[in-house]
């Protein structure tokens, strides 16, 4: 230790003129130690890289070019959200619809697009019909109970619930991996990131310029 | 009176406890920090709720910075001849003409941002010196008829599939990187017929009562059909 008691016991007589030795403290200042460790520990605390980055799965699929055997969503179970500038976000239901009587074209941002695809989800789910072909149905509910989810026998009531990814030209990297993440956030089984159709683009590009997105 | 004799204390502490604990403290940090490799750009990548970790060997990375450059790398700590034989791969199929000096210097290149044309350049100069990405201007990807990070994807396909062990895909992107880049990036890795790759991102909680949150804490849904 640093501060060591270093008297007591001094019991030898010493005889005269023998000059008793001056005792000096051994005590040391710590002050300067401490510091210097303060200083140690700030820069590593600093330097310390504790949140390590994660590693997010993206399978894409296969380009086909032959549209017969492109996977076909269905029109009542398919929203198609497409990512546009300034983190803007403009959905439709199903086709796209945009004559003077009937319009599904809108608007959204990023916090409102969570009850969009909760909502359309309880949609498709309240209006399922089973197959006459079940195999894909019990896949799901196999998956879903390896996941180890409460309510697997539940999983492939949401079968018909597609969701198009369209970013366009002018939106950012961080807005597809928020979206790609909102699909794991709101267990989205079936999405697809899909090139933008020009007719769509053009749409998104009028609404932008209607409402001063920069 | 009697006045009463106020004892004087030192005000000297005790400061060893003090130093123990600091060190004990300073010691932690050493063991647990991870210095971050060396990258030849700066990359805000985006958060999402994935938890997976992220590999660190047998691994190659794509880097996108914020002005759409694209770099590649490739992540192998210990087996350090797997970039000589990408590097031997891409200068077979593209055949570049590159020495043997400029071979051997890949490895210790941390990323290349420069288009085909001008690697040699890159290779000759010092590796100390180019890895100041500024003055790269990106693998060029845009162009559909010349995808050049197609070729560097493939060869290193080519050199793991011959040694027999799984290579992992990482994408790593600025979040202000443009959609189109991204894009060609994404085609770069179908047209090499690699449907499965990874981003990397920071970890964020998933939302409190989404539906992942409720799989997390294995809840049923309870409003659900």
């Amino acid at each position: 230790m640093a501060s060591i008691d270093t008297g007591g016991g001094d019991s030898g007589k010493k005889g005269p003129g023998v000059k008793k030795a001056k005792k000096l403290s051994t005590r040391v200042d710590m002050t300067p130690m401490v510091d210097l460790g303060f200083l140690l520990i700030t820069f590593f605390i600093f330097t310390a890289t504790m949140s390590t980055p994660k590693a997010m799965n993206l399978l894409m699929p296969k380009d086909v070019n032959d549209p017969k055997k492109q996977n076909e969503a269905k029109e009542s179970g398919a929203l198609t959200i497409m990512l546009g500038k300034g983190d803007m976000i403009y959905y439709y239901f199903g086709q796209l619809k945009v004559d003077a009587g009937e319009n599904n074209f809108k608007q959204t941002t990023f916090k409102g697009i969570r009850q969009i695809i909760i909502d359309k989800r309880k949609d498709v789910m309240s209006r399922y019909t089973p197959d006459a072909d079940d195999s894909r149905c019990k896949d799901m509910q196999e998956t879903a109970k390896k996941k180890g989810d409460p309510d697997w026998q539940n999983a492939c009531l949401d079968k018909d619930f597609v969701v198009i990814i369209k970013p366009d030209p002018d939106s950012n990297y961080k807005n597809m991996v928020d979206i790609l993440d909102e699909m794991t956030i709101n267990q989205v089984k079936t999405y697809a990131i899909v090139q933008i159709l020009p007719q769509e683009y053009d749409l998104i590009k009028a609404t932008e310029q209607s409402s001063g997105i920069k | 009176m009697a006045s009463v004799k106020i004892q004087k204390k030192s005000t000297d502490t005790d400061m060893t406890p003090f130093v123990d604990i600091a060190f004990l403290i300073l010691t932690f940090f050493i063991m647990a920090t991870k210095f971050k490799p060396q990258e030849p750009v700066e990359a805000q990548i985006p958060s999402s709720v994935s938890s997976e970790e992220l590999p660190e060997n047998d691994a190659v990375m794509v880097l996108i910075d914020s002005t759409n450059r694209v770099f590649f790398s490739v992540l192998s700590e210990k087996d350090k001849t797997v970039p000589d034989q990408i590097i031997t791969k891409v200068n077979e199929l593209r055949s570049l003409n590159l020495t043997p000096a400029e071979i051997q210097n890949f490895r210790k290149t941390t990323a290349v941002g420069v288009p085909f044309s001008k690697l040699g350049a890159l290779l000759d100069t010092d590796p100390m010196e180019q890895n100041a990405g500024a003055g790269q201007p990106g693998i060029p990807v845009l162009d559909s008829t010349d995808n050049q990070l197609q070729t560097w994807i493939r060869a290193a396909k080519e050199v793991y599939a011959g040694m027999g062990k799984g290579l992992k895909y990482l994408v790593k992107g600025d979040g202000a990187a443009k959609y189109p880049t991204i894009e060609a990036v994404i085609s770069a890795f179908k047209k090499n017929d690699q449907m499965k790759f990874n981003l990397v991102t920071s970890l964020e909680t998933a939302p409190p009562g989404s539906a992942l949150d409720l799989l997390n804490r294995r809840l049923p849904v309870t409003d659900a059909k």
